[in-house]
């Protein structure tokens, strides 16, 4: 049995369930040991880099100045389309993520293991090839409903993934007892499934709602004047960094908003199972008539998030006359890919145990004081993370500055919240009281977090490094600055070929981009069988 | 059961973090005798910059990014900076580091090379090959082609017009209109062209494809992809023709890609060898052949068939320098709509 009503404490007539929601509420005071602290507060100092740039650089002209840039009344509308977008998209991603996840995961869905790898598969299709993709194919999409079509495809996955590693995780028996006191299955869902995932959903929109403030690429293809494209547009016509720092304060302030928030709906719930015994596999739902329906839907999506920009892809190839691309150079840049990305997702995933672990076992001023860190610079357009580890690389590193190791702790700035989301949700979902048992026969607290917490939240934690993964792969403004000197990746060689139009010889350079995200999927995917 | 994953898992996270330091990676900027920041494509300037290397004669390594990014970068470097030599798409970028001071001064027998119209006024940059802004026409439907950008707000152009609003030499364009005619003048004539609804392309290759289809009658776009294109199927297959504006229009600016030699940089003569390396012959006539852009360096003239001397073209004069203030230009082209 699990407890995860998300309102109701202790209920004293629920039997050994009612124990979890205390056994949250327990753990709340308690001080996280200095072998969990030490790290998560590196990491989290690692993670505000780009803040004690952007505190330096948005002050140099004196506070009047950048406060005169962000009261500016052009500022305050273009957070309003941000924040605006922002909502739609995350809406929408709810709406595919949720769905998809309980129909792969829950449902007997035709296919359910195909249906799961090519849900990822989005992650890996940068933003501007999503809005090229449907701006090609509908011109009329251009503005507020193509930005948010292309933007919520390429999306939707933050929300599924960690959705489906829920799903998995969370205990059937709770729905069962609903079905058995004679509730319908949709009512099920609503009153039982909802809350379980809905930790996991929430730590999903979020980071949806952020990328979507850091977005520059569907946006701009789209003409949708955004926040973010004030901040490039700061650089790119008047080569002035103070204003485009002025402006990056203000997505820390909403980003740090927004977090807070999304942690004041977690409320006090456990989310854990906290019966004797173990969980059974969830036995899959039978669709019945809805088999077809549920069919097409997934299609729908995957042929909008897959299908069309691996078609638009093919197009290129076929009309272009510049496809004079050579296996052996594409062979080259996937394998540099790989390794940076590769090492960027392993650091980012050490970076983010420690806060994700308190996160979730420790709450409490430290842990929110930790997470908000981490997420902090998540909102701020890559270009402007990329000069602020300029800025201190040539001061205080410039052994590493313009080589891999200064790259790949870009990669980790950049998407600690990712990784931390993951390995949070996955924690969350271990029982507390079996770190209890442990303890209480002598284990260390480091040797708890080795034996028990990590290995029960392995699989989100491996989710999470696999998500993060895929998003170094397709990074574009950090890599162009931090990169070696000649070092390219698939997402910079795409550039490239796209940047004098030779979309044709562009194309292997994006397939590729695409197809190698399908490894960490499917490799996820064949663990859980 | 699940333990067997925390340990894969864990071998999987060592053996990513191992992984770069066993695999080499790019040229080594540290053995290079010259590092340069390109803001111009890979693809159109590698091959040029190969010849380079031979000719200043010590190893470069190059790094590729958009312009104005790369000229944020130089900023935040500073005197610590690791190039020797700036290749800006655009006199912007360049203006903008000149006005910061981070250039270093050119000896004069290189600025000498190129037309004062074409270089810094700090003497700090020097423009490498131009481009022209034209009017690409559709034929069939046009049979006086204007004279003015000015006329194209005319109600005989409403809907007949293509543009591409997020391009930079677009923009460019409206800065120099801006300069030349007041702040007043542009918005007007933004105003004017908004209201005979133009189609706006993502970029001037899609402009010029939507004037070879006959999509609109006549396009604002730049004069050498006019060139390649008659170049890579014979004129007889495209379909558009273009126009040079008379008269010092502000519709014919001649914008540019240009050099500087950094401050901050210990790489400073091999950086002077490269700029009169980039203003020789060999450098203005691959720019002329390859990029069908205009040679700047005197003496060097385009071979491209059809291509008027830049010195017969009336076009504006302005300082390019001034091109840095696009910011106006941008919360302009928001009020219309354009962008």
């Amino acid at each position: 049995m699990t407890a995860t009503d998300p309102v109701a404490p202790a209920d004293p007539a629920a039997g050994p369930a009612g124990a979890a929601a205390p056994a949250g509420r327990r753990r709340a005071g308690r001080r996280p040991p200095a072998a969990l602290l030490v790290p998560a507060g590196l990491a989290a100092l690692f993670a505000l880099l780009p803040l004690g740039y952007l505190a330096v650089r948005s002050l140099e002209r004196g506070p009047s100045f950048a406060w005169q840039v962000v009261a500016d009344g052009r500022t305050v509308e273009l957070l309003g389309r941000s924040v605006g977008l922002a909502a739609t998209v995350v809406a929408a991603s709810l709406v595919l993520g949720v769905s998809l996840a309980w129909l792969t995961v829950r449902s007997r869905l035709p296919g359910a293991r195909v249906w799961s790898v090519l849900m990822t598969l989005p992650l890996a299709v940068p933003s501007y090839v999503a809005a090229f993709t449907w701006l090609s194919a509908f011109p009329a999409l251009a503005g507020f409903a193509g930005a948010a079509v292309a933007l919520t495809l390429v999306s939707f996955p933050y929300v599924y993934l960690p959705v489906t590693a829920a799903l998995r995780g969370a205990d059937p028996a709770q729905e069962e007892v609903s079905r058995s006191l004679g509730h319908g299955p949709l009512r099920t869902f609503l009153a039982v499934t909802l809350p379980q995932v809905r930790p996991a959903a929430a730590g999903g929109a979020v980071l949806v709602a952020l990328y979507v403030f850091s977005d520059f690429g569907a946006v701009s293809l789209m003409r949708y004047d955004t926040f973010t494209r004030g901040i490039y547009t700061s650089y790119r016509a008047s080569f002035d960094r103070t204003p485009a720092a002025a402006l990056s304060v203000v997505l820390v302030a909403v980003t740090v908003l927004l977090v807070a928030a999304e942690a004041r709906t977690r409320g006090r719930a456990g989310h854990a199972r906290t019966g004797t015994g173990t969980a059974r596999p969830a036995v899959p739902a039978p669709l019945g008539r809805w088999r077809l329906p549920a069919l097409t839907w997934c299609t729908l999506v995957a042929a909008a998030a897959v299908v069309m920009p691996l078609a638009t892809l093919g197009y290129w190839l076929a009309v272009g006359n510049s496809a004079t691309w050579d296996p052996a150079t594409l062979a080259d840049t996937a394998g540099t890919t790989l390794g940076a990305a590769a090492a960027g997702a392993a650091l980012t995933t050490l970076l983010a145990l420690p806060v994700g672990v308190i996160a979730a076992r420790h709450r409490g001023r430290t842990a929110h004081l930790l997470e908000q860190s981490a997420y902090a610079g998540h909102a701020l357009p890559g270009i402007t993370v990329a000069l602020s580890l300029v800025f201190f690389a040539v001061r205080y590193a410039e052994p590493v500055y313009q080589e891999l190791p200064l790259l790949i702790c870009a990669y980790a700035v950049l998407f600690l919240p990712v990784a931390v989301a993951a390995t949070r949700a996955a924690v969350l979902q271990s029982p507390p009281v079996l770190e209890d048992v442990a303890r209480s026969l002598g284990r260390s607290p480091l040797g708890v977090l080795r034996e028990v917490t990590l290995p029960l939240a392995a699989p989100g934690v491996a989710a999470g490094a696999a998500l993060t993964f895929v998003l170094c792969m397709k990074e574009l403004p950090a890599t162009l600055l931090l990169r070696p000197t000649g070092m390219d990746t698939l997402a910079s060689r795409l550039w490239t070929e796209t940047g004098t139009g030779s979309f044709a010889a562009a194309a292997p350079y994006a397939a590729a981009l695409i197809l190698l995200a399908a490894i960490p999927s499917y490799l996820l995917g064949r663990h859980r069988t | 059961m699940r333990r067997p994953l925390v340990r894969r898992l864990t071998a999987l996270l060592a053996a990513a973090l191992l992984l770069p330091a066993v695999a080499g990676c790019g040229v080594d900027e540290d053995d290079a005798g010259l590092v340069i920041y390109s803001g111009r494509n890979e693809k159109l300037v590698d091959p040029l910059l190969d010849e380079l290397e031979k000719a200043v004669g010590t190893t470069i390594a190059v790094r590729y990014g958009e312009s104005a990014e790369l000229a944020a970068q130089i900023q935040e470097e500073g005197d610590r900076t690791k190039a020797g030599l700036f290749f800006s798409q655009d006199a912007g970028a360049l203006g903008a580091l000149s006005t910061r001071g981070l250039l270093q001064k050119l000896p004069q027998t290189s600025l000498d090379k190129v037309d004062p119209a074409f270089r810094g006024s700090a003497g700090d940059w020097v423009g490498t090959s131009g481009r022209v802004r034209v009017l690409a026409y559709d034929p069939g439907q046009v049979t006086r082609v204007p004279d003015s950008v000015h006329d194209l707000v005319k109600p005989e152009w409403k809907g007949r017009i293509g543009y591409a609003p997020t391009n930079a030499s677009f923009q460019a364009f409206v800065t120099g209109l801006r300069v030349m005619e007041g702040d007043d003048a542009a918005r007007a004539w933004l105003k004017g062209i908004k209201a005979n609804e133009p189609k706006a392309y993502d970029n001037n290759l899609k402009a010029m494809d939507g004037v070879d289809k006959g999509e609109v009658s006549i396009a604002l776009v730049n004069h050498y992809y006019w060139y390649e294109r008659v170049a890579e199927k014979g004129e007889d297959e495209v379909a558009s023709r273009i126009h040079f504006l008379p008269g010092g229009d502000p519709g014919a600016l001649v914008n540019v890609a240009g050099v500087g030699t950094l401050k901050g940089s210990d790489q400073l003569p091999v950086a002077r060898k490269a700029v009169d390396f980039l203003l020789s012959e060999k450098a203005q006539k691959y720019f002329a052949e390859e990029t069908k852009e205009y040679p700047l360096a005197a003496g060097v003239t385009s071979t491209v068939e059809g291509l008027p001397p830049l010195a017969s073209l009336d076009s504006p004069e302005i300082d390019l320098g001034e091109l840095e203030s696009l910011q106006e230009t941008l919360k302009m082209l928001q009020e219309a709509g354009m962008v």
